[in-house]
């Protein structure tokens, strides 16, 4: 049964990637949609609000600029908003906010969730109160995620376009991303989460008299307003401590099979839209096909780990999957599957406590995001990460054949082929340069708390690998909120989104200068198999080159162990 | 150029975040409320007038009569204001003698034999730490040790647990659960218990 869900939910997202891709590129080329008539008005508002020339495009510098400032600002304005939240009314009584917002924590969450990674060195329903959560997190996980979309576009424009000196307007798919894409869909998402039992609502935690006598508090909220976006915008940060393992975030396995679909569908279709701007449809389902094979990798690897009984517990007569960590409604199949899309795409909703994984377990969503989240991955940015990769390929190959690489008609000369590489080692650097830092020093060592050895090892470099690829998911047993783990997860989480959205579009702007050349006998054809076993096998070799012995001394140690 | 980019990102934020961080939330609201009033408001459950727990939210359970959930991290055991799991790898020395431990209460509290095989879900802790729900294989266990404390036939509780044993949803999401604090609620309603059902305060 598990395997026809991990079918059925693959099948829907290669299935709606046509549609929903297309739709995409109707949205950013601003053809009519059957949505105008009720967002036309809006969009031509929020232009005059905003004081947006929506018929001005900017190049690839200005667009970076634009971004830049855009996160800035609202990060700022995060963070002042974390440190008053104490005077904010409503919600829960004080006693129960038991985690103090110190600046480091306040800056660290700020940061967090403009970037999408909403790592979250807190607990929600210790810390915040509702209005933080809606004014300060729910807005930031549609501006972010929607910041994080207009980047993907941006990029394949410089793809599609030839001698074009701008890429787009920021103002406009920002937008257009808000009022097109994540706005409409999260009011429908987020009415059948509330059908199925999300709550939103603004009264104080509940007590309960429960059925053998003592008062049960019962924590809530506008948990239904967070719950949805959080997937769609691929952020993933959760309302309470738990995340999606929480009943009140995940009640049933309806909407969590609904919120790994919210988290897949759109990055996945990115890559039809990206073959439809470019005129190239079959490109694009060549990097679909490529996600897809390296998805049911993954997936196997993790079902086959978590569905055995643990061999530790052996002669102690128990039986099942390990379930340690994991919900009885979603058993081993739901929680696999959300490791595994979790994982892959930028999301931090796990709905399972990584660090109770078995080590082979672990690997997989911990390769996931170490080679750059290129499986569907983060909204938009998963694209690029995709595409950067395709180019360390089509470099690879034009050495093989002894040629100028091209990649659909845009030569990859030196200048371009630096920035992919670059692209490419940043991640390596800064996660191991990083977990080599904490792990030498005695702040970074306190962070283990609860497990230690090749366990405690995995936490920390999973740690920065999260913040890093901008996924936000962690193995829960290392304490990370002090101030060390708050500053060097910090620093992961901004150069992982601002340093290879940098990079990214600048290369955009240098395809979108070039002409395109023609195709002749002796081009690397970018829409065949060939092509996708080459970009597959850079991607598991360039992963394995950076981050092997690493991973030997974390998960693939504690796999020999036992 | 730049003061000009400068002034639109400041006015974008202000504007985009009251459109997403309120408009929204209050459209919200407002739908929500009118289509889904008992699951805005968090799904509660009342028993003569009195509001007993939560569909969604696991409750502690000790007492014979009561069938009893997962072993709980939160807060001293279903705590609903401090969710959150033990995160113990499976190697840690922790884990295992809990383990051990849970699962020689278990055998002890239902009169099973040392050696008979316990379902995974009875001795480890969810990922919550309020996970409402047990495998069926969980319920079938207690069973008896329920029976006998209610002075019930262990067919009529069977009967019970099967009614409130949900199965995949759609048929294929998910795994078959029983929710622990509805059947008990069902168990209440079998007979009328003489025991109080709140205990005074």
């Amino acid at each position: 049964m598990r395997w026809l869900e991990y079918f059925v939910f693959l099948a829907l997202v290669v299935g709606l990637a046509q549609p929903a891709g297309l739709y995409l590129a109707e949205v950013f080329e601003r053809k009519p949609t059957f949505l105008d008539p009720v967002l036309r008005p809006v969009e031509f508002l929020l232009y005059r609000w905003l004081g947006v020339r929506s018929g001005q495009e900017m190049s690839a510098r200005t667009y970076t600029l634009c971004f830049l400032l855009f996160s800035a600002i609202g990060t700022g304005g995060l963070f002042l908003l974390l440190l008053v939240q104490r005077w904010l009314p409503g919600g829960p009584a004080d006693r129960y906010l038991t985690t103090p917002m110190t600046l480091d924590l306040a800056a660290n969450t700020a940061i967090s969730f403009a970037t999408t990674t909403t790592w979250q060195a807190y607990g929600g329903e210790t810390t915040l109160r509702y209005l933080t959560q809606l004014f300060g997190l729910v807005s930031q996980n549609f501006l972010a995620g929607a910041a994080g979309l207009a980047v993907g576009i941006a990029f394949i424009r410089g793809l599609a376009r030839e001698r074009s000196a701008t890429v787009g307007n920021f103002w406009v798919d920002l937008i257009r991303a808000l009022l097109w894409v994540l706005l409409p869909l999260s009011l429908v998402g987020s009415m059948i989460l509330i059908w199925q039992g999300v709550p939103l609502n603004l009264v104080p935690y509940t007590e309960v008299h429960a059925l053998e006598g003592g008062v049960q508090t019962i924590a809530q909220g506008p948990v239904a307003a967070l719950e949805f976006i959080k997937n769609l915008g691929t952020n993933g940060g959760g309302f309470f401590n738990a995340n999606g393992a929480h009943p009140f975030e995940n009640p049933t396995p309806l909407v969590n099979f609904l919120g790994l679909l919210a988290i897949a569908v759109l990055p996945a279709s990115l890559t039809i839209t990206f073959g439809h701007m470019t005129g190239r449809p079959r490109a694009g389902w060549v990097l679909l096909a490529v996600m897809v094979v390296l998805f049911v990798g993954g997936l196997a690897l993790c079902d086959f780990a978590e569905s055995a009984t643990p061999p530790q517990l052996a002669g102690l007569h128990i039986s099942g999957g390990n379930m340690e960590g994991k919900e009885v409604r979603f058993g081993i199949g739901d929680s696999v599957l959300a490791a595994v899309v979790t994982s892959n795409t930028a999301t931090g909703s796990y709905n399972s406590m990584h660090d109770s994984y078995r080590p082979l377990g672990v690997l997989v969503p911990l390769v996931n995001m170490l080679l750059g989240e290129v499986v569907f991955g983060g909204l938009g940015t998963g694209l690029y990460s995709m595409l950067m990769i395709a180019l360390v390929a089509v470099f690879l190959g034009g050495l093989m054949v002894g040629r100028t690489p091209e990649y659909l008609g845009k030569k990859i000369t030196g200048a371009e082929t630096r920035l992919a590489v670059l692209y490419a080692l940043l991640t390596t650097k800064v996660v191991l340069v990083l977990t080599g830092l904490a792990l030498a020093t005695a702040a970074g060592r306190a962070g283990l708390v609860t497990n230690m050895g090749t366990r405690g090892f995995t936490e920390v470099l999973f740690a920065y690998s999260s913040s890093m690829a901008n996924n936000g998911q962690t193995m829960a047993g290392l304490n990370a909120n002090t101030l060390f783990y708050n500053t060097t997860t910090a620093v992961a989480m901004l150069i992982g989104r601002f340093g290879l959205a940098a990079l990214a579009l600048a290369l955009a702007g240098r395809f979108a200068a070039q002409r395109r050349w023609p195709t002749n006998v002796g081009t690397l054809p970018s829409d065949s198999a060939t092509f996708g076993v080459l970009v597959l096998g850079t991607i598991v070799l360039v992963g394995a080159l950076s981050f092997l012995p690493a991973l030997a001394l974390g998960p693939i140690a504690e796999a020999l162990q036992h | 150029m730049l003061r000009e980019q400068f002034r639109t990102a400041i006015l974008g934020v202000i504007w985009l975040t009251l459109l997403t961080g309120c408009v929204f939330p209050l459209g919200l609201f407002a739908l929500g409320h009118f289509l889904f009033p008992g699951r805005a408001q968090g799904s509660l459950l009342t028993r003569g007038g009195i509001v007993v727990g939560s569909e969604f939210i696991g409750q502690n359970f000790t007492r014979p009569e009561y069938f009893h959930p997962r072993p709980s991290a939160a807060g001293a055991g279903y705590d609903g204001t401090a969710s959150g799991g033990t995160n113990f790898g499976p190697s840690n020395r922790k884990l295992i003698e809990d383990v051990r431990r849970l699962a020689e209460e278990y055998r002890g509290s239902n009169g099973l034999p040392p050696d008979a095989i316990v379902p995974i879900d009875a001795v480890t802790r969810s990922g919550s730490g309020l996970d409402p729900h047990i495998s069926p294989a969980n319920a079938a266990l207690q069973v008896p040790r329920v029976a006998r404390a209610r002075g019930l036939s262990e067919e009529a509780v069977r009967r019970l647990v099967a009614d409130q044993t949900q199965g995949r949803q759609l048929g294929f999401l998910g795994d078959p659960r029983v929710s622990v604090l509805e059947l008990n609620l069902a168990l209440d309603g079998l007979r009328a218990p003489e025991l109080p059902l709140i205990a005074p305060r």
